[in-house]
C-alpha cells in the first residue's frame, strides 16, 4: 500500500498495521496533527493479512540453510577431491572439508549480507569451532584413560590387592593398585598437614602485617609458583637423601610435594583474603575487636569458601604431580603404610612405572590407575565448587537463615540483659522493626552479592 | 583536647549561633595544638598472634630462599668447573669435566616444546575463551567455565598417557604431510625423508617420539590455564564500551575487535606467558613421549629430542655427588628461565588496564 493516500484526519481512513511503517505513522498521526479528534485505528482491518509477531531473536532459518548448505557442499567438494588427489586417512579429509566449508559459507552468507557482516559470520565459525575442538580433545582425553582403563576397573581386586603377587603376565584378576592409593594418601596428608597451617598463616601474614618485608615475602612465593615441580624433587632428593642420608620415603615424597604446593596454596589463599572487604574488618575493629579476633571471627569465616578451594586445588595439584615423587620415593610393588621408612609409590608414579612396560595387562593397569587417580582429582574440584565458587561473605540460603536466626536471638539475649540491668521490659523493641534492622542488615547483603553471582 | 570553637555551639551555650561561626585562627607554637600521636595499644593475645603470622612468614621464606639458594649454591660447584662451556657443550658427561656436559641441547630441547605448545595452544584457548565469554549461551556458560578449569588440573601423566598411546599412532601421518610438503623450511625437514622420493620416509617410526607431539601433548595441558585467565579478562571487559560499539553499528566481531580484544590485551599475553611456563616446566608428560637424545635436534618432527626436565628425570639416579651438582646447574637454568617469564607475565597482567583480578 502506497502512504501517501492516507490522510490521517479522515476518521474514515482505514489503516493497514500490518506495514510496519505505515502502523508507526499511523499512531503518531493525531499527535503530530495535533488535533483534539481521537481515531481509532482497527489492529486488525478486515481483508487484510493476520498480524503476525516479529521474531527478535537474531537467529534466522536462512542461517540455519546457508550452514546446512555449506556443511553439505563441502562435504561434497572434500569427498571429490579425495577422489582426485588422495589423502592421508580421515584428518585430510576432515582439514579439506572444514576449510572448504569456511570458503563456500562465506561465499553462501556474501549474497545477501554485506563485507563486515561476511566476516562476523565466518569468525562467529571460527571461534565456535576452536572452542568446540578445544573441548572435545579434552573430554577425550579424559574419556580415552576412562574406556583403556575400564578392563581394569571392573576387577574389584584392583582396588584391594598390592602388586606384590602379580606377575607381569598375570591376569588382571590378580593385583591392583591398593599400594598407590595408600601411598598417595599418606603423602598428600602430610603434604597438607605441613602446608596448611603454614600456607594459611603466612597468606594472613601477607595481608595483616603490611611492610617492606611482607612484600619481599610475597615476590618470593609468587616468584616461587615458577618453581617446575621436578626442581622440588630434585631439591629433597639432593638434601633429605643424599645429604642428609636418609633412604627414600614417603616422607621425603610428602616433603616434595610440599615444597611445590607451599607457594600455590599461599598465592591462592593471599587472593582470597585480599578480597574481603576491608569495611568488614574496620566494623571489627570499630567495635573494639583486637587484630586478632578480627581475623580469627571477621577475615577468616568471610574468606572460608575461598581458602577452603585454594586448599583443595591445591591438593588436586599436589596429588597428581609425577616427578617430585618420581625422585624421592622410589618404587614398591608391596603395600607399604609406613611412610617413615621404605620406598612408597603414588598413584602417578604407579601409573606412569606401569605403562613402560610393553605387557597390554600392565599397561591396562596402569590406565586403571590414572582413571583411579582423575577421579579423585574429580571429587576434589566437585568439593571445591561446591564448598567454593561463591565469593567472600556470600552465603548459601541455609547459612543465611542460620545468621538471621542468630542475629534474632543476639537481639533477645540483649534485650533480656538491659532488661535485667534496668528493671525495665524492653520487649516492644523486638516488635519495632528499626532497632532491629541494625542486626539484620547483615542477611539482605548476602542476598544482594548472591543476586550479583551470575 | 577541646577546640575554642567548639564551645560556640556546644549544647552548654544556650545562645545558640545562628550566623556562620569563623574558628579563630590556628596559633602557630601552640602547644595544645600540636597533633596528637597515635599509637595503637597492642594487647597481649594480639601480640603473639601477630608473633605466629611474623614467624610462618619467616619460615616460608626460609623455605623458599632455601630452595633457591641451595639450588644455586649446589649448581655452583658444577658451573664453576664448567664455566662458559656449561652454556654451549651439547652432551651430558659430567664426570668428564670441563666441556664434557652442558646444557646447549636441553635448553634448545626445552624452548622448541615449549614454542611448539604455546603456538597451538594460543589459537585454542583464545578461541575457547572468546566462545565461553562472548558466544557460548548463558546457560551451559558456567558448565564450560568449570570444564575448562576442571583440565586444569587433570594429572599431567593422564596427558602423557592419551599423547604416547593415542596420539602418537594417528600424528604420524600430518608429520608426515608437513615433511613432505614443507620440508624446506629447515624446522620441518626430516632426515631420510625425501619429497621427490614418495617411499622414503614411510616409517613411521621416524616421526614418533619427536618435539611435535610433546608440543601438541604440552599444549593441551596449557591450554586450559591459558584460557581461563583469556576468559577471565574477557568477561571483564566495560559493558558501557561494549554496548557503544553496538550502538555504532558493529558486528559482533567487530565490537570483540573495538572493545573485548584492546580490553584484554594484557590478560592474553600474561596468560600466554603463564602458560609458557608451564610448558617449560612440564617433566612427565614429555618423559614419557620423547626419546631423548643429548644433541641439538632443531628438526621438531623428527623422531628424537629433549628437555631439561627429562634430562633430570633421566639422570639424577646414576649420578654421583659432582653430577647431582651438574643436574643442579640444569635445574637452575630452567628455573630462571621460568622465573623470567612468570615476572614477565605477571608485570604484563599487572600493569594493563584489564589486570584486575586475573591472578592465576
Amino acid at each position: 500500500m502506497s502512504l501517501e493516500t492516507i490522510d490521517v484526519t479522515d476518521p474514515g481512513a482505514v489503516i493497514d498495521v500490518t506495514d510496519h511503517e505505515s502502523a508507526r505513522r499511523g499512531e503518531a498521526a493525531p499527535e503530530s496533527v495535533g488535533s483534539q479528534q481521537t481515531y481509532v485505528v482497527s489492529p486488525v482491518p478486515t481483508g487484510a493479512r493476520p498480524q503476525r509477531r516479529r521474531s527478535t531473536s537474531n537467529f534466522r532459518r536462512t542461517d540455519v540453510l546457508a550452514i546446512a548448505g555449506s556443511v553439505i557442499a563441502a562435504i561434497a567438494l572434500a569427498g571429490l577431491l579425495d577422489e582426485l588427489l588422495p589423502w592421508n586417512g580421515a584428518l585430510g579429509f576432515v582439514v579439506v572439508a572444514y576449510v572448504s566449508f569456511l570458503g563456500i559459507y562465506a561465499i553462501v552468507v556474501s549474497f545477501d549480507e554485506s563485507g563486515p557482516a561476511v566476516r562476523d559470520r565466518s569468525i562467529a565459525v571460527v571461534v565456535q569451532s576452536l572452542a568446540f575442538l578445544l573441548l572435545m580433545a579434552l573430554v577425550f582425553v579424559i574419556a580415552y584413560t576412562l574406556i583403556r582403563g575400564w578392563q581394569a576397573l571392573v576387577h574389584s581386586n584392583f582396588f584391594v590387592q598390592d602388586m606384590q603377587d602379580a606377575g607381569p603376565l598375570d591376569p588382571l584378576d590378580v593385583g591392583g593398585i591398593f599400594h598407590a592409593v595408600i601411598g598417595t594418601l599418606w603423602m598428600i596428608s602430610i603434604a597438607l598437614l605441613i602446608t596448611v597451617p603454614l600456607g594459611l598463616t603466612c597468606a594472613v601474614f601477607l595481608n595483616e602485617i603490611p611492610g617492606r618485608f611482607t612484600r619481599f615475602v610475597r615476590t618470593i612465593v609468587e616468584a616461587m609458583t615458577a618453581l617446575p615441580s621436578i626442581i622440588a624433587g630434585l631439591f629433597v632428593y639432593a638434601t633429605f637423601i643424599l645429604m642428609l642420608g636418609m633412604p627414600k620415603s614417603g616422607l621425603a615424597a610428602a616433603l616434595a610435594i610440599s615444597v611445590m604446593m607451599l607457594p600455590i596454596i599461599i598465592r591462592a589463599a593471599d587472593v582470597v583474603l585480599r578480597l574481603v572487604p576491608s569495611s568488614l574488618k574496620e566494623a571489627s575493629y570499630a567495635m573494639g575487636a583486637g587484630q586478632w579476633r578480627t581475623v580469627w571471627h571477621v577475615t577468616l569465616p568471610t574468606a572460608r569458601s575461598g581458602l577452603a578451594t585454594a586448599v583443595i586445588l591445591g591438593t588436586a595439584r599436589g596429588i597428581g604431580e609425577t616427578s617430585p615423587v618420581l625422585l624421592t620415593a622410589g618404587f614398591t610393588a608391596a603395600l607399604n603404610a609406613n611412610p617413615l621408612s621404605g620406598p612408597m609409590v603414588s598413584l602417578p608414579l604407579e601409573t606412569f612405572e606401569l605403562v613402560k612396560s610393553p605387557e597390554p595387562n600392565l599397561i591396562a593397569r596402569g590406565f586403571g590407575c590414572a582413571a583411579v587417580l582423575m577421579l579423585l582429582v574429580l571429587i576434589l574440584f566437585v568439593a571445591a565448587r561446591m564448598i567454593g565458587g561463591r565469593g567472600p561473605g556470600n552465603l548459601t540460603k541455609r547459612q543465611r537463615q542460620k545468621r538471621v536466626r542468630q542475629s534474632k536471638r543476639d537481639v533477645e539475649r540483649f534485650d533480656a540483659r538491659v532488661a535485667a540491668e534496668t528493671g525495665r521490659s524492653l520487649k516492644r523493641r523486638v516488635d519495632n522493626p528499626e532497632p532491629v534492622s541494625g542486626h539484620t542488615a547483615y542477611p539482605p547483603t548476602g542476598g544482594t552479592h548472591v543476586a550479583n553471582e551470575n | 583536647m577541646a577546640v575554642k570553637t567548639a564551645d560556640v555551639v556546644s549544647a552548654e551555650d544556650d545562645r545558640v549561633p545562628t550566623g556562620t561561626v569563623i574558628p579563630e585562627p590556628f596559633v602557630d607554637g601552640d602547644a595544645q595544638l600540636t597533633p596528637r600521636i597515635l599509637r595503637p595499644k597492642v594487647v597481649g593475645s594480639d601480640r603473639m598472634f601477630r608473633g605466629i603470622i611474623r614467624a610462618s612468614g619467616i619460615a616460608v621464606l626460609v623455605i623458599m630462599g632455601a630452595v633457591g639458594l641451595f639450588l644455586t649454591f649446589r649448581a655452583w660447584q658444577a658451573l664453576s668447573v664448567a664455566g662458559l662451556t656449561f652454556l654451549t657443550t651439547q652432551g651430558w658427561n659430567p664426570d668428564a669435566g670441563r666441556g664434557g656436559f652442558g646444557i646447549a641441547a636441553v635448553l634448545v630441547g626445552t624452548i622448541l616444546i615449549g614454542f611448539t605448545a604455546i603456538l597451538i595452544a594460543v589459537p585454542l584457548a583464545t578461541g575457547t575463551a572468546l566462545y565461553i565469554s562472548e558466544y557460548s549461551p548463558r546457560r551451559i556458560q558456567r558448565g564450560l567455565i568449570s570444564l575448562v578449569d576442571l583440565m586444569a588440573a587433570v594429572p599431567s601423566v593422564v596427558y602423557g598417557l592419551w599423547g604416547f598411546f593415542f596420539l602418537q599412532g594417528q600424528i604420524t601421518g600430518l608429520s608426515r604431510w608437513i615433511a613432505t610438503w614443507f620440508g624446506w623450511i629447515p624446522i620441518f625437514s626430516v632426515d631420510g625423508a625425501d619429497p621427490s622420493d614418495p617411499l622414503s620416509g614411510t616409517s613411521p617410526t621416524l616421526y614418533t617420539s619427536s618435539t611435535f607431539i610433546c608440543g601438541i601433548v604440552v599444549a593441551l595441558m596449557v591450554t586450559p590455564i591459558t584460557c581461563s585467565v583469556m576468559r577471565e579478562v574477557f568477561s571483564q571487559a566495560p559493558p558501557g564500551e561494549r554496548e557503544g560499539a553496538y550502538a555504532l553499528g558493529a558486528t559482533k566481531w567487530g565490537m570483540i575487535r573495538s572493545v573485548v580484544l584492546p580490553f584484554g590485551k594484557g590478560g592474553m599475553i600474561g596468560g600466554t606467558m603463564l602458560g609458557l611456563g608451564r610448558a617449560l616446566g612440564e617433566t612427565i608428560a614429555v618423559f614419557m613421549i620423547i626419546s631423548f637424545i643429548p644433541a641439538i635436534q632443531s628438526h621438531i618432527l623428527q623422531s628424537g629430542g629433549s628437555s631439561v626436565s627429562s634430562l633430570i628425570a633421566l639422570r639424577y639416579g646414576d649420578s654421583t655427588a659432582f653430577g647431582t651438582s651438574a643436574l643442579m646447574a640444569a635445574g637452575l637454568a630452567l628455573f630462571i628461565m621460568t622465573l623470567i617469564v612468570n615476572f614477565i607475565a605477571s608485570s604484563i597482567v599487572a600493569r594493563s588496564r584489564s589486570g584486575a583480578g586475573t591472578e592465576a
